[in-house]
């Protein structure tokens, strides 16, 4: 890949899209994966709190869970997950679990 | 408006003529009296404008570039150590393409400590991709800050107005002012490529990898180049507005010149201009070149101007220690000749040196030992050996 | 309005993923939560360091926020210029983007060492800005080198543990007493572990007038040498042995926030031990030097409550 010349690229290396880092997907980096186990989650939302990239997202709906009804999920989304292991962690429920990554 | 001032003060009415929106200042000699004009004018209402009283020179080059990265026109003002100070935002200003304008009463560095006049500050910010002017009158002083804010935001870079300290940043000339309502229409404020806004968020000053950092330093030697077509362009069109411009190179008796002394600044060009008027009477073809922008380079102008002469000599007032040849200047200029193909012996005459005092009779001495030998190599004047 | 519970706390990521900072660092949720509860309509003025390092690698960026980062020792300035200029432009009609807070990001050498001048500065002049330190107590960058806010005994590159010296010999600097000596209106202290109370200080941090600062406790993971999932957890056992207490000084009052309200009283602090023996940096402790550092915090705690009492 040819990259852009001097005169193609905006004077004095400013950045002009916002966020863009969302291009580098880190998923690589991962030697364990977390695995959210939605029968033991009692929605404490910690995992979403720490989450150092925030990575974990809540997903809104209905979801029944055996007897209990809860109007919101938590899931990884894994392209950006580094595999850190503060959700399990933190999770209060053990309801995450680190599995290694086969590779 | 005709008024009396000093260099300093012809700064400061050009700053407030240019309706400027953020300065940040520290004060130091001889550039305080700069701070305290613009405090004046703050505080009377005069000039809208915020006033950071910075805690030093590199945090008042910090805070501007932070404001005209905030979409700002911004001024701020340092000599010497100040300007060594801040010698690290130097690169940063312009290598960020951030359209500062600052004035610079130039004064010797330290150690020993001295107060007075010479170029060592200056010369050392001459790599840091700063467009540099060197006025040599108050009322030159005052047109160059107003034509720097054109040049700056032209070419986004930042932009310094030098001039002697103290024997022309302290000391009274007329000086011719312009209407500030002109002022206003011959600099309109243009819209910036990116500036910090919440609307629209961009990221200045990223890390950059080594497969992308030549091409920035790349664009900065195109910008640098773009400048001296906007200085030249912005120099004629103020002429046309207001009635005076200056050129890149200002030559004083030159057009039948066989020998010419190369310099800059208000104290040696009137003593340059004097020796050739007095070795003139004596039937020398004595001129004079003043280099007044000095980065970029007027290199064409320069060796346009010294082909034609016998012999020159280039008169610095700054050493680069250790160097081929001392003098900062006379390095340009021969490089410049050596780049077309123009061989000419030439003297490198060092003098002024922490305001040594510089006579007249000693310029005319150079033109003296310019037409007795072709000589080569460096002149200390003025120093006890 | 305050936020009560974590169902009140933004939910927009306004800081993107994709960035380099190591798996598990803490800075990276102080991070994500600074730039969540500032909104939208923020400056970011950002220090040399690790934080900027890793969010900026071109053409890419994970700011969301507009963003200037200049140099290590000089963001304070940087900062007080866009404030400058943002009042300047808005008194003269061309600052149309609203009520945009001011911030500036850097880290403890940017701070404590390096970026002390113009943190003064900035404070003294009562810039509009809100000041957060992101504290991992060393320069990172760099690769783990001793700053002033290292503590004693901490092994860093540049303070090995070796027969003369064990680790850092000097004491961390009381940058939230220099801070407060300049007579802000709001400092205070926070962790990534009480998330809830960082938010509501990022709050109100940002809509007090005039210069406020944050002193947020942001553990390292290859600088502190503790497993990456342990972040949060060391951060959480520095809070509750009380070695990072959480307070906030308010126009003059210093307020003890919950947990540390509680440890005044020493027998509710868990023991020191619980947070040193997690980290790698203080392995070679010996008995005594655990004791000498306890001492050193009962002390900072006497001197905090005098503050409290003297104060409230
Ligand atoms: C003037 C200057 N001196 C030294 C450096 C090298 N340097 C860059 S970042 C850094 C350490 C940063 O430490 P800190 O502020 O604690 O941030 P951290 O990396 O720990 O997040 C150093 C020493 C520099 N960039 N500029
Ligand atoms: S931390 Fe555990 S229990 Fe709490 S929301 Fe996450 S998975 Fe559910
Ligand atoms: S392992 Fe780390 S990065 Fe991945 S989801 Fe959990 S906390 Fe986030
Ligand atoms: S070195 Fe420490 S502070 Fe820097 S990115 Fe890694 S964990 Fe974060
Ligand atoms: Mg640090």
């Amino acid at each position: 890949m040819t990259l852009p010349g001097a005169s193609q690229l905006p004077i004095g290396a400013v950045v002009t899209e916002p966020g863009s880092t969302r291009r580098n997907t880190t998923a690589g980096w991962r030697a364990y994966k977390p695995v959210i186990h939605d029968d033991r989650c009692v929605r404490c939302q910690l995992c979403w709190l720490y989450c150092p990239e925030g990575t974990i997202v809540e997903l809104r709906g209905v979801f029944q869970i055996g007897g209990r009804k809860y109007d919101v999920k938590y899931e990884v989304v894994y392209d950006y997950c580094k595999g850190c292991g503060i959700c399990a962690n933190e999770c209060p429920t053990r309801a995450i679990e680190m599995v290694p990554e086969v590779v | 408006m005709r008024e009396a001032l000093t260099s300093n003060y012809a700064a400061a009415y050009a700053v407030k003529a240019a309706d400027v929106d953020v300065i940040a200042v520290y004060p130091i000699t001889p550039q305080t009296t700069i701070v305290e004009k613009l405090s004046e004018f703050v505080s009377s209402g005069e000039l809208d404008a915020e006033l950071i009283h910075t805690e030093s020179e590199h945090s008042a080059l910090s805070a501007v570039l932070g404001a005209a990265a905030a979409g700002a026109r911004v001024f701020t003002a340092t000599s010497s150590q100040g300007l060594a100070l801040a010698y690290e935002v130097l690169h940063i200003a312009s290598a960020m393409r951030m359209p500062i304008v600052m004035a610079t009463p130039a004064r010797a560095l330290s150690a020993p400590i001295n107060i007075h006049n010479d170029y060592s500050d200056v010369m050392n910010m001459r790599d840091t991709g700063w467009v540099i002017y060197i006025a040599s009158s108050a009322q030159e002083v005052y047109d160059t800050v107003i034509q720097g804010y054109r040049v700056a935001e032209g070419v986004n870079l930042p932009v310094a107005v030098a001039y002697d300290g103290f024997l022309m940043s302290h000391t009274l000339e007329p000086v011719e002012l312009n209407d500030e309502g002109e002022v206003a229409k011959f600099l309109p404020r243009a819209a910036r490529p990116h500036v910090l806004d919440p609307r629209r968020p961009v990221t200045f000053g990223p890390l950059v990898s080594p497969d992308w950092y030549y091409e920035f330093k790349y664009q900065q030697v195109t910008a640098m180049n773009e400048a001296r077509e906007w200085v030249v362009k912005t120099d004629v069109e103020y002429g046309q507005w207001f009635g005076r411009s200056y050129g890149l190179v200002e030559g004083y008796l030159l057009e039948d010149a066989d020998y010419v002394v190369v310099t800059y600044g208000g104290a040696a060009y009137g003593n340059a201009r004097a020796a050739a008027d007095l070795a003139r009477e004596r039937g020398v073809a004595a001129g004079v070149l003043r280099i007044r922008l000095y980065r970029p380079f007027p290199t064409g102008e320069v060796v346009k101007a010294l082909s034609g002469v016998k012999t020159f000599a280039v008169l610095d007032r700054a050493i680069m220690f250790g160097s081929p040849a001392e003098g900062p200047l006379y390095k340009d200029v021969v490089l410049a000749m050596y780049l077309h193909g123009v061989d000419k012996p030439s003297l490198n005459v060092i003098h002024g040196i922490g305001q040594r005092a510089m006579y007249v009779r000693d310029i005319y001495k150079v033109f003296q030992a310019l037409r007795e030998g072709p000589g080569r190599g460096v002149m200390y004047m003025g120093v006890r050996p | 309005m305050r936020f009560k519970t974590l169902r009140d706390l933004p939910r927009e990521e306004l800081f993107a993923p994709g960035h380099r900072m190591c798996a598990g660092c803490g800075a990276a949720i102080a991070m994500r939560w600074v730039t969540k509860v500032l909104g939208p309509n923020a400056i970011v003025a950002n220090a040399t360091g690790c934080v900027e390092v890793t969010t900026t690698p071109y053409p890419e960026t994970a700011w969301m926020h507009p963003y200037i980062h200049v140099a290590f020792e000089n963001a304070a300035a940087v900062a007080s210029g866009i404030e400058a200029a943002v009042k300047a432009l808005r008194r003269k009609g061309r600052w149309t983007a609203g009520d945009t807070k001011v911030v500036v990001i850097a880290g403890d050498g940017g701070t404590y060492d390096i970026g002390l001048q113009s943190l003064s500065g900035m404070l003294e002049r009562r810039h509009d800005v809100l000041y957060i330190l992101y504290d991992n107590e060393a320069y990172m960058n760099t690769g783990i080198q001793r700053s002033g806010s290292t503590p004693k005994f901490a092994w860093t590159t540049t303070t090995p543990v070796g027969a003369a010296a064990r680790g850092k010999v000097q004491w961390k600097k009381d940058i939230m007493g220099i801070v407060m000596a300049h007579r802000v209106p709001y400092a205070a202290t926070a962790s990534i572990s009480h998330v809830l109370d960082l938010a509501n200080k990022v709050k109100t941090a940002a809509e007090v007038r005039g210069p406020t600062f944050l002193h947020i406790f942001a553990p390292c993971v290859p600088g502190w040498r503790y497993p990456e999932n342990k972040t949060v957890e060391v951060a959480r056992l520095a809070v509750e042995t009380g070695y990072f207490p959480l307070y906030e000084w308010d126009h003059g009052k210093l307020r003890l926030n919950p947990p540390s309200n509680n440890h005044l009283d020493k027998s509710k602090r868990r023991p020191l031990r619980e947070f040193l023996n997690v980290q790698g940096r203080f392995n070679h402790l010996t008995e005594e030097e655990v004791a000498e550092l306890e001492r050193e915090l009962d002390s900072y705690w006497q001197y905090l409550s005098k503050l409290a009492s003297i104060s409230s």
